[in-house]
């Protein structure tokens, strides 16, 4: 038989695990990324990676449950037998991560030491110092140059990805890419593509994400023909350091170790914050939740903060928006034991020590729940079906996504470390299933192979010539880019209200049309930025007009997509009787809600580059959907309702 | 709705004049084998900037400090927290990474001006843009990685203390970045051009072959000593040791020790340099005496 070849677009985690099962498998691939893959964006991750572990297993966790948490806090939006499989899975990644040389924290014993992190009750995460992500994305570059020296994997670094390469059958045949150091476009033929090209957090201006994330990849195959489900569902951090260049992440451990959120209450107050007096420091997360404090859910923290800085004016700067995260009243001694590496990022970036003086800092776009939409096959057991041709592969036959830029398991709001997981899982177990779509399709290209590629590349290079023959234009690519950020971010982050997409949604139609006025500065044929940076931003219009239209149809609160217009009303009445009928109230609007809303959104582009939606039923057969009631006024009775309803529900499905 | 001024997201908005302005010098270079100039650009001054920061104002404007029109100055980033190592380089005559090189705290040093230089141990690409495919190169000389058996479930990797998981983390910390090559006395530029009529391919191999005959450089060394520590690893340890011994090995290493200075990450590299010299002298030895 002849060798099987697979082009693998991106070496984040997500690409290098498929990359690296794929040649296991006896395949070989052409690895493409626009950074040495070793410099990816997964080097970023400080946290860590979930799963089920013998110490929680012995407290009581259990799969099941890594799996129930993962949808709960998703808000039920993804299908749930690829992340039944993936909970299943993820002891045996982290033993392989262990077995590949990733240097996780021990325990005095000699085993791996887990820490807790949001959204559960168990220490299941498993880290490697302050770098987990660096730690894992080393060991599988590792692996993948071995394949490398043994012959199985070329690669394409400093290369753009263009597009994939259909025939007269609509079926991918492999891309073309860009080597970005001497400009050459070329084709690469292949029997399969994977796209692994990771978040598109440059879509909103400035983001914690690197910045290769811009979401060209994905936006290109979203063009090509691909869907792109769930573009809506962008995950907001609470607490970034505002950069110039990058907004920063920093650590919920800095609450979870007593760490105060606070604006002077006389708004942009000039005094140094450790000479404002105590009564006049507006602690507002403690005073609205007294309950929870600063350690409300990451979503509420993330609501609040915007709002005040947005809505109350009160920004401890004029000019940006930012509050205090003080750390200072704590003693020196707690802070270098248990924060001394997220301290050090804030002082080597911001020149300024937060044991002495208060941390600013801001809500930053973090993480893309949506994306490339791809297929699975369930199991008889409610999980996936190993090696079926199915699993990851998008609408358009032979192209497959996985990692960040696919949308299958995070729902409507990722958990904390779950990310790193599907990133590597996905990227497992998709070499079986490109090996078996190989293996049962056609391998005849329909047309003929030779001019598939000659037209593709020609495609590709008039689009180049095109922008490069611009050099009249009278706009600014970086200023556009730097205005798209603030249309997105303040129209579908946090807090989004129809009229401010509506308009949003305008404003982008208006920027598209002017980038296509984009003057470059650099008509050169070698190693040219400029040119590579104003076809990325071309292609984020498309992604930012499917985020806004997602956004705008979804007249609903789910998970990271908060829609104050929509919100169920809350129990708020004192009478019991009609604290009990808002309940109920409440319970009949949830479930009206979810049989509207509990669907998968999917965006296909019609020929004039509008997003078309159209919504598809959510497999939600394992584990019902429930209500997230975290922080919701009167959640308890709510809760008691519910359950009375279930039990009921339950009560008169049992025959007889 | 809110409408207050500041509902515009969270860029940093322009703020009221007067602007401070500083000036940054960059030494550019075409393209390899051209020659290289330097360039003067003028930059707004903004609160909590960076040296990444500059070169996003630098291309945006792209124009010079007399107002010349000029293509952007190109470099390499990606991580923008000092932990992927792309945008090493030379600012104010010290090699590091321009993404934690505050601008505020340049400017104290020398003020005024920034000065921007490619590292000049890789040939330049393109004016901050270097060719550091040879580190990469080096990694798979020295077979930097485990040799498991397959990626199926076998279980857990063995137990290690915490002394030890504590080294091997520092060693691994290693982000490819090449500072301690710019500074070693030892660690010299291969720069080759195509020859007349040479395939690429020809081309690739024949620097393949000249990197691989250099010296190893600090880093590399480090990534032995962290391989052939490791319980897995060490069963391979003889064929990393044999690229310790061979030409351009560790013997290349005076000893200098100006590698370790300038680490970003903390690197105990003269540790591992002197661990990898008793290693190797041992080795040597064994293979002496197994002849
Ligand atoms: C600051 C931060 C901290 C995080 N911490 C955690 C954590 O603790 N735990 C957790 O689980 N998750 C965490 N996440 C999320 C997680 O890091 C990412 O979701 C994950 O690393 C994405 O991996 P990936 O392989 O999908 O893509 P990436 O690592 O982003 O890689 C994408 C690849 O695609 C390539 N590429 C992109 N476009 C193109 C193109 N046009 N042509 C060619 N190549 C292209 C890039 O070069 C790159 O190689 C964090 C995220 C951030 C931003
Ligand atoms: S100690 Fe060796 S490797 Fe380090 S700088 Fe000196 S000569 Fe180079
Ligand atoms: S050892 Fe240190 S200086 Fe050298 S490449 Fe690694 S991180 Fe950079
Ligand atoms: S951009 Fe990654 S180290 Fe500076």
């Amino acid at each position: 038989m002849a060798r099987r070849r697979v082009v693998v677009v991106g070496g984040g985690l997500a690409g290098l695990s498929a990359t690296m099962k794929l040649a296991e498998l006896g395949l070989d691939v052409d690895l493409v990324s626009l950074t040495p893959v070793r410099r990816s964006h997964s080097v970023c991750a400080q946290g860590g990676i979930n799963s089920v572990n013998h110490l929680t297993r012995q407290l009581g966790d259990a799969e099941w449950k890594h799996f129930d948490d993962t949808v709960y806090g998703g808000d039920f939006l993804q299908h749930q037998p690829p992340v039944k499989e993936m909970t299943e899975w993820a002891p045996r990644i982290i033993d392989l991560m262990d077995r590949l040389g990733v240097t996780f924290n021990r325990t005095p014993e000699g085993f791996r030491d887990q820490r807790r992190f949001g959204g559960t009750l168990y220490a299941r995460t498993a880290f490697a110092g302050a770098t987990t992500g660096q730690q894992l994305l080393y060991a599988l570059d590792e692996q993948v140059r071995r394949w490398e020296v043994a012959g199985h994997v070329r690669k394409f670094e400093f290369w753009d990805y263009l597009g994939p390469m259909l025939d007269d059958h609509g079926v991918c045949r492999g891309c073309v890419a860009q080597d970005m150091v001497t400009m050459e476009i070329r084709a690469l033929p292949a029997d399969a593509l994977v796209i692994a090209s990771g978040g598109c957090g440059l879509v909103f201006g400035r983001s914690t994400m690197s910045m290769a994330c811009n979401g060209s990849a994905a936006s290109r195959t979203y063009q090509a023909g691909v869907w792109y489900a769930n573009g809506e569902f962008i995950q907001v951090h609470p607490t970034a350091i505002p950069g110039a260049d990058k907004l920063r992440l920093m650590s919920e451990s800095a609450r979870g170790e007593g760490g105060r959120v606070w604006v002077p209450r006389r708004p942009q107050d000039p005094r140094p914050p450790q000479q404002i007096p105590e009564h006049e420091r507006y602690y507002f997360l403690e005073e609205r939740y007294p309950k929870y404090g600063n350690l409300v859910p990451r979503d509420i923290a993330t609501r609040e903060i915007f709002n005040v800085c947005t809505r109350e004016g009160l920004s401890v700067e004029k000019d940006r928006l930012c509050v205090y995260l003080d750390v200072s009243h704590l003693p020196a001694e707690l802070l270098d034991r248990k924060l001394g590496g997220i301290l050090e990022i804030y002082e080597k970036f911001q020149g300024v020590d937060p044991r002495r003086t208060a941390m600013k800092i801001f809500p930053a776009v973090h993480y893309s729940m949506g994306g490339l939409w791809v297929d699975y096959e369930r199991s008889g057991n409610g999980g996936l079906r190993i090696g079926s041709p199915r699993n990851h592969q998008t609408n358009i036959a032979r192209i497959f996504a996985v990692g960040e830029c696919d949308y299958q398991y995070h729902g409507a709001n990722r958990l904390g470390a779950n990310s790193l997981l599907s990133c590597i899982f996905s990227g497992l177990i998709v070499g079986p299933s490109v090996a078996a779509a190989i293996d049962a399709g056609d391998d005849r290209v329909a047309g003929s192979a030779a001019s598939l590629a000659e037209r593709s590349v020609y495609a590709h290079q008039s689009r180049y010539h095109a922008l490069l023959a611009r050099d009249r234009g009278s706009e600014n690519p970086y200023l556009l880019h730097q205005e798209l950020g603030k249309v997105m971010t303040r129209a579908a982050t946090v807090v989004r209200h129809n009229d401010d997409l509506d308009r949003a949604y305008a404003e982008v139609l208006e920027l598209e049309a002017r980038a296509a006025r984009c003057a470059l500065s650099d008509t050169g044929q070698w190693t040219n930025q400029n040119v590579v940076f104003t076809r990325a931003l071309l292609d984020m219009f498309p992604l930012a007009k499917t985020i806004l239209k997602g956004a705008r149809a979804r007249d609903e609160c789910r998970g990271a997509h908060f829609k104050p217009e929509s919100a169920l009303p809350e129990v708020t009445a004192t009478d019991p009787a009609e604290r009990l009928r808002q309940a109920q109230a409440w319970c009949d609007r949830f479930e009206a809600n979810n049989a509207q809303w509990l669907k998968t959104t999917i965006a296909s582009l019609s020929p004039d580059g509008e997003p078309q939606l159209t919504y598809q039923e959510v497999d939600t057969s394992i584990i019902p959907p429930r209500p997230r009631l975290y922080g919701v006024v009167g959640g308890e009775l709510i809760e008691k309702v519910w359950n009375q309803r279930q039990t009921q529900r339950e009560a008169a499905v049992v025959p007889g | 709705m809110s409408t207050t001024p500041h509902s515009d997201g969270w860029p940093a908005g322009a703020s009221s004049p007067p602007r401070r302005t500083f000036d940054v010098v960059v030494l550019r270079q075409d393209g390899p084998g051209r020659e290289s100039y330097w360039e003067r650009h003028r930059v707004e001054h903004e609160p909590d900037m960076n040296v990444i920061s500059v070169l996003q104002k630098i291309a945006a404007q792209a124009r010079t400090a007399e107002g010349k029109p000029v293509a952007p100055v190109a470099w390499e980033c990606n991580c923008l927290e000092e932990v992927c190592g792309a945008c090493t380089m030379v600012v104010n005559g010290r090699v590091r990474q321009a993404c934690t090189a505050l601008v505020d705290r340049l400017l104290a040093e020398r003020p005024g001006e920034i000065e921007l230089r490619p590292m000049s141990k890789f040939p330049v690409i393109r004016d901050l843009v270097v060719d550091r495919s040879r580190m990469f190169e080096t990694l798979k000389k020295i077979q930097a990685w485990l040799p498991v058996d397959s990626y199926y479930d076998m279980g857990p990797g063995p137990r290690q203390s915490q002394e030890s998981q504590q080294l091997a983390y520092t060693l691994s910390k290693c982000m490819t970045c090449g500072c301690c090559l710019e500074v070693c006395p030892q660690f010299l530029k291969i720069e080759l051009a195509h020859k007349p009529g040479e395939t690429d391919a020809a081309f690739e191999a024949r620097q393949r072959e000249a990197f691989r005959r250099g010296f190893l450089g600090a880093f590399a060394i480090a990534q032995i000593d962290l391989f052939n520590t490791n319980p897995i690893g060490q069963m391979n340890a003889h064929e990393r040791l044999d690229a310790l011994i061979a030409e351009g090995g560790v013997q290349v290493c005076g000893n200098a020790q100006n590698c370790v200075k300038v680490c970003p990450k903390q690197i105990p590299l003269t540790t591992s340099i002197a661990r990898a010299g008793r290693a190797a002298t041992f080795h040597v030895l064994r293979k002496w005496f197994d002849r």
